[in-house]
């Protein structure tokens, strides 16, 4: 311990300041977060330790948590890879571009980023009578006769937001890519080209992803932590409770036990459950992405 | 530069690629830029709305008739306040500067040595790091504020400006990016008798201009539009975006006059946006030494 203070005390004095508010404002709540996890608590009275009931109960007796998990599962198997995709794809195509047209661009489609609740313009889109965009346009086709239901269909309630979610995936991901690009040493092109680097997508794979790694890295943790918690603009489009719980989430279950019902025990069990799923997810994609390039 | 040069240089940067691929390209790149920038357009244009065409079903993107009365509404709205709109706006200001240099510094300062360095602990910081971003906000909340009334730090400025500071998500992004400091660089620096605090502000900090810019961008976005929520209870020391919705909550006769709130609050991290976005720039270009 302390033959480490005296070899690296710079270091850890340039962690420090970081390092104490990390542990006042994150680490320390996570940790009762955890703990309050293996009570009941109603916020009212003092936590009464009950061990692993509340997870018991959330996997024995919970069937709509069933219902969330297969939801969440779903949601994030398709929107995870995908935004991920188009992330990098964005950001490459528009890497070319001089750096004013390239500012420019990158706000375009960061536009739904930044534009605060700016996804509730699809329920303009879908709302449910004939005046909606989506109804108005498919009657127009002649596609279809009578308003469609969106969000009162359970087969569309899935689809609907998982294409507002792709809408709204060119976040921070995005920009970490944009400036990954920037930060790719360029004489490693040149060296690429004499080492019989052919095309566009021989340079894209043997020379570009491997040195953005550190940015594919991140890039990974913020698509599997925003595909996986869903809530918003699930309650936001769909309501809540959805139509047949289609648009219910690991998130909307638990805001609906700690934020509605108070139960903040079970709130924590279910927010502890969606933390080792992401985990998990996480060294996947991890030992995945270090294959890129090989 | 003109769009048409620009687009010469893309094509130049484009080798052995069909004139086909090129089209379907523009057009994915064009459809998708419009379906996003939607709601950016949809909100300029409803501030300059007279109040019939925002109310008209189903709603027009482009304004008819522009006028600047939601403008002026807001102007007397805000001449009635019980408190000055320049302390909202003072506070905004305050919270969000110290907020983003400090997730800056703080943040790349604890990064440097995690992304660089092998030291004990430092492998376990970084894990413990990643892994509480993956932690759900909503149940942490109400230890946190248990955190800060026991702190008493509830009803002051410090309750939002200090866990912008030591943001999570700027750490893990910048130590991620600091990876790629190339080694070389850091041990000549060493060799002329740099310590670590000055390789990070001679040579960290220069090299990684492209992470930190996109740090700025996120955490001025983000201290831009908070009310504050259930740590500030006094008015005088409320956000400009609390007194806002505060105005725009009045009810429906207020509609045209949220239209012109959301176009001002916008406008801000938009420009903020444009200009640093215009400063991500290759800076490993100019090192010449590769990693």
């Amino acid at each position: 311990m302390k033959a480490a203070w005296r070899a690296h005390k710079a270091k850890y004095l340039m962690i420090a300041p970081f390092g104490i508010i990390f542990l006042a404002f994150t680490v320390l709540p996570v940790l009762l977060s955890a703990g309050i996890s293996l009570t009941s608590f109603n916020m009212l009275e003092m936590p009464k330790f009950t061990g692993f009931r509340n997870y018991v109960n959330l996997f024995a007796n919970d069937s709509i948590f069933l219902i969330a998990i297969k939801n969440t599962l779903f949601f994030a198997v398709v929107t995870g890879p995908v935004s991920y995709i188009m992330c990098f794809v964005f950001a490459w195509l528009i890497n070319g571009f001089s750096p004013k047209i390239r500012a420019f661009m990158t706000l375009v489609f960061y536009a739904p980023s930044i534009s605060g609740n700016a996804y509730l313009i699809w329920k303009l889109i879908f709302s449910s009578d004939a005046r909606g965009y989506a109804n108005s346009l498919l009657s127009s086709l002649g596609l279809s006769n009578g308003a469609i239901l969106w969000f009162e269909t359970k087969a569309y309630v899935m689809p609907i937001l998982i294409l507002v979610q792709l809408w709204l995936s060119l976040g921070v991901s995005f920009l970490s890519f944009i400036a990954g690009l920037q930060t790719v040493d360029k004489t490693l092109y040149e060296s690429g080209a004499i080492d019989g680097v052919k095309n566009r997508w021989q340079e894209l794979w043997h020379i570009t992803l491997p040195s953005m790694k550190p940015q594919l890295l991140f890039g990974a943790v913020m698509q599997i932590t925003s595909s996986f918690s869903v809530s918003t603009i699930s309650t936001e489009l769909a309501g809540f409770p959805s139509v047949e719980y289609a648009g219910h989430t690991i998130l909307t279950h638990l805001q609906d036990y700690g934020v509605t019902r108070m139960e903040m025990g079970y709130a924590s069990a279910i927010a502890v459950t969606l933390f080792f799923m992401m985990v998990i997810t996480n060294l996947a994609v991890q030992k995945a992405l270090r294959k890129v390039g090989e | 530069m003109s769009l048409q040069s620009a687009w010469r240089k893309l094509k130049f940067h484009r080798k052995n690629r069909s004139l086909s691929l090129d089209v379907i390209l523009a057009l994915v790149l064009g459809s998708f830029g419009l379906f996003s920038v939607w709601p950016l357009v949809y909100i300029a244009s409803s501030a300059f709305k007279p109040l019939n065409e925002i109310f008209l079903f189903p709603p027009r993107l482009f304004v008819m008739r522009p006028t600047l009365n939601n403008f002026r509404d807001l102007s007397l709205v805000m001449n009635t306040a019980w408190i000055p709109v320049s302390r909202y706006v003072f506070n905004t200001v305050l919270i969000t500067a110290l907020g983003t240099a400090g997730s800056v510094f703080i943040g790349s300062m604890a990064a440097f040595p995690l992304a660089k360095f092998k030291f004990p602990g430092s492998a376990v910081m970084s894990g413990v790091i990643v892994y509480s971003l993956m932690f759900s906000s909503s149940v942490t909340a109400i230890p946190n504020y248990l955190i800060m009334s026991k702190l008493r730090l509830i009803d002051t400025y410090w309750a939002v400006i200090l866990p912008a500071a030591g943001s999570t998500l700027g750490v893990f992004l910048m130590r991620n990016f600091m990876t790629q400091i190339p080694d070389s660089l850091i041990d000549s620096a060493k060799i002329d008798g740099a310590g670590d605090m000055t390789v990070f502000m001679r040579i960290a900090m220069p090299i990684s201009k492209p992470a930190w810019i996109t740090l700025v961008i996120l955490s001025f976005q983000s201290l831009w539009g908070t009310t504050g929520g259930t740590f500030l209870y006094t008015e005088k020391l409320k956000p400009v975006s609390y007194a806002l919705t505060q105005i725009v909550s009045a009810g429906v006769a207020r509609t045209g006059v949220a239209a012109a709130v959301s176009l001002i609050m916008l406008a801000v991290p938009v420009g903020v946006f444009i200009f640093a976005q215009s400063n991500v720039i290759e800076t490993m270009a100019n090192s010449g030494i590769k990693g």
